[in-house]
């Protein structure tokens, strides 16, 4: 692994690339990694399988896990598709014209990644609640969006709402308009260019994006717990069964739960590691045109 | 308000965009800040200078600056790692720093919970020379540290990628030693971008929730974080005081935010005088 000794560089040897310095620090880093992040995932798949392979599927399979399972995947198809439009409209906005007030708007738009899910979930109460804002409202016409699903999939909008524009605004800031301009002025329709034109330079950055939003709604813990009221079989995502196994002392059917999730997450890392290659195609073309 | 764009669809985009984040994002918050305005300045103070909100406080704020610290060095040496080192194994170590992000919050919860248990992988061994992590402020600590690993590493690496390596030769063929280069030329100039994965590390170990709770124990007084207070006393239906506590948790979070900001400009002009 050491470079050629050659005669010129050898008094230029960069910083920690001596031998002692990169053994040690490598040590180091793959130790406190192995035990900080690599034990919890194996662990999680360890427990789930603890009781045999008969145990993991019976307890897969249970209503209870097998309803989380659904009302997760339901929330994700809800949501992720919601915030991808909005992701490309907030994106379009911001990087295909100048304003005033855009700086803020690009400012709000990244919100809610400062903003901890729990005060997310108590500030949809004081709007949805019964003694929120709507409240009285919703009560007359026997609307019910607090404690139960589209209390659910609002929360879970307010947390990933920038996960998709976040990655598009870097990416069409770059991209210009030069080719939207050519375009329109060529005579095609504002929805013929966004279409032909805008999509297919970004579609990699919008699966991306797609793809982080997707872990984080069916991950998402703190937003859902408040709103959902974790009414048994009615509200209950996976990460919300994971804590109620977890407090009826079912610890494998909790891992069982949590692999699951732990999958998904293990999934989003390998198309994240993917995506990234494709993503530099995305920027190669940017490259090719300047 | 259009300057000299020939592409279409502003109004539709703006708009969509506008409606969308004012009834998703700050109609929520709005709602959050006139509930918690209702409550009244001095009723406000006593919810706040309650011995369990301060306890709360004081426990969040304590743990969110150890977690941040050893992410501090431990995520400083993985950016270095990676951004210098070729070894097997790099991409699967690439890789696991996202596992934090990846990973659902209450599944990590859960999994720390069973290594740092008194039976558990960590948690026997340790509990042998008297430590005790599960029920403990140090669990959540380790919990908040978990979820936190990816802000440091993620913001130095590239950095450390980019850094040029004119001036660390020019120093080196002057003679300097590698602490020399370390401390003078290489430190200063990723010290911007290390201090704002921090600042962005700490914010998040202030709002984190679904890690901690599993692993607290969230003993009133001793171990019981802010956010899990404002929950507790929503679920009592004290509304006014899970008002107020939320409310503090949004001007903490929007003051890491300015911080962030104003370290990220910092960092920017940094750059920019480097080039």
């Amino acid at each position: 692994m050491r470079a050629p000794p050659s005669q010129s560089k050898k008094m230029l040897t960069p910083v920690g690339a001596g031998r002692a310095t990169r053994r040690i620090l490598l040590g180091v880093v793959l130790v406190l990694t192995g035990f900080f992040l690599a034990a919890p995932l194996i662990l999680i798949f360890t427990s789930a399988f603890s009781q045999g392979i008969g145990v993991f599927f019976k307890n897969l399979t249970d209503p209870a896990i097998a309803y989380a399972i659904w009302l997760t995947l339901l929330t994700a198809l809800v949501v992720v598709p919601v915030n991808i439009l909005f992701g490309l409209a907030a994106a379009w906005t911001v990087t295909k014209f100048e304003f005033p007030g855009r700086t803020l708007l690009i400012a709000l738009i990244e919100l809610p990644y400062s903003i901890s899910p729990i005060v997310a979930g108590v500030a949809y109460l004081f709007v949805y609640g019964t003694q929120g804002l709507f409240g009285p409202l919703l009560e007359q016409f026997d609307i019910k969006i607090m404690f139960a699903l589209p209390a659910i999939f609002l929360a879970s909008m307010f947390v990933t709402a920038p996960f998709v524009a976040r990655e598009l605004i870097p990416l069409m800031q770059v991209q210009g308009t030069d080719e939207e301009e050519a375009a329109v002025t060529l005579g095609a329709s504002g929805f013929a260019t966004f279409v032909r034109v805008t999509l297919p330079n970004v579609k990699w950055a919008v699966v991306y994006g797609a793809i982080l939003c997707n872990a984080r709604v069916m991950g998402e813990f703190g937003a859902v717990s408040v709103v959902s009221g974790n009414i048994r079989g009615v509200t209950t995502t996976l990460p919300l069964q994971i804590e109620l196994l977890f407090h009826d002392y079912n610890i494998v059917g909790a891992f069982t739960a949590s692999m699951v999730l732990a999958a998904v997450a293990l999934l989003t890392i390998v198309l994240k590691v993917v995506l990234e290659r494709f993503g530099e195609a995305d920027l190669a073309s940017v490259n090719r045109l300047h | 308000m259009r300057q000299r764009s020939v592409i279409p669809g502003f109004g539709l985009a703006l708009g969509t965009t506008v409606l969308y984040l004012g009834a998703i994002v700050l109609l929520p918050l709005c709602a959050l800040i006139l509930r918690a305005s209702d409550v009244g300045v001095e009723q406000f103070w006593t919810i706040l200078s309650a011995p369990r909100t301060l306890s709360a406080i004081r426990v969040t704020v304590t743990m969110a600056l150890a977690a941040t610290l050893f992410n501090a060095v431990y995520g400083l040496l993985l950016a270095w790692v990676l951004a210098r080192y070729e070894f097997p194994g790099k991409r699967v170590l690439d890789a696991l720093v996202d596992v934090p992000f990846a990973l659902p919050t209450a599944v990590a919860g859960l999994a720390l919970t069973a290594l740092f248990a008194k039976n558990g992988w960590f948690g026997a061994p340790l509990d042998s020379i008297g430590v005790s992590v599960s029920y403990t402020p140090l669990g959540i600590a380790i919990a908040m540290a978990f979820t936190s690993v990816p802000f440091v590493v993620r913001t130095v690496q590239p950095v450390i990628e980019d850094l040029g390596t004119d001036v660390e030769e020019a120093s080196r063929s002057l003679g300097a030693s590698d602490w020399q280069i370390l401390r003078k030329v290489i430190f200063p100039s990723i010290f911007p971008a290390f201090l704002a994965g921090c600042s962005l590390a700490f914010a998040r170990c202030l709002g984190e929730f679904g890690a901690v709770i599993f692993i607290a124990g969230n003993q009133p007084m001793k171990t019981e974080i802010v956010a899990l207070l404002a929950f507790i006393r929503l679920e009592e239906y004290n509304y006014g005081a899970a008002a107020a506590i939320a409310t503090v948790m949004l001007a903490m979070a929007f003051v890491m935010l300015i911080v962030t900001n104003i370290i990220q400009a910092w960092h920017l002009r940094y750059l920019g005088r480097g080039d």
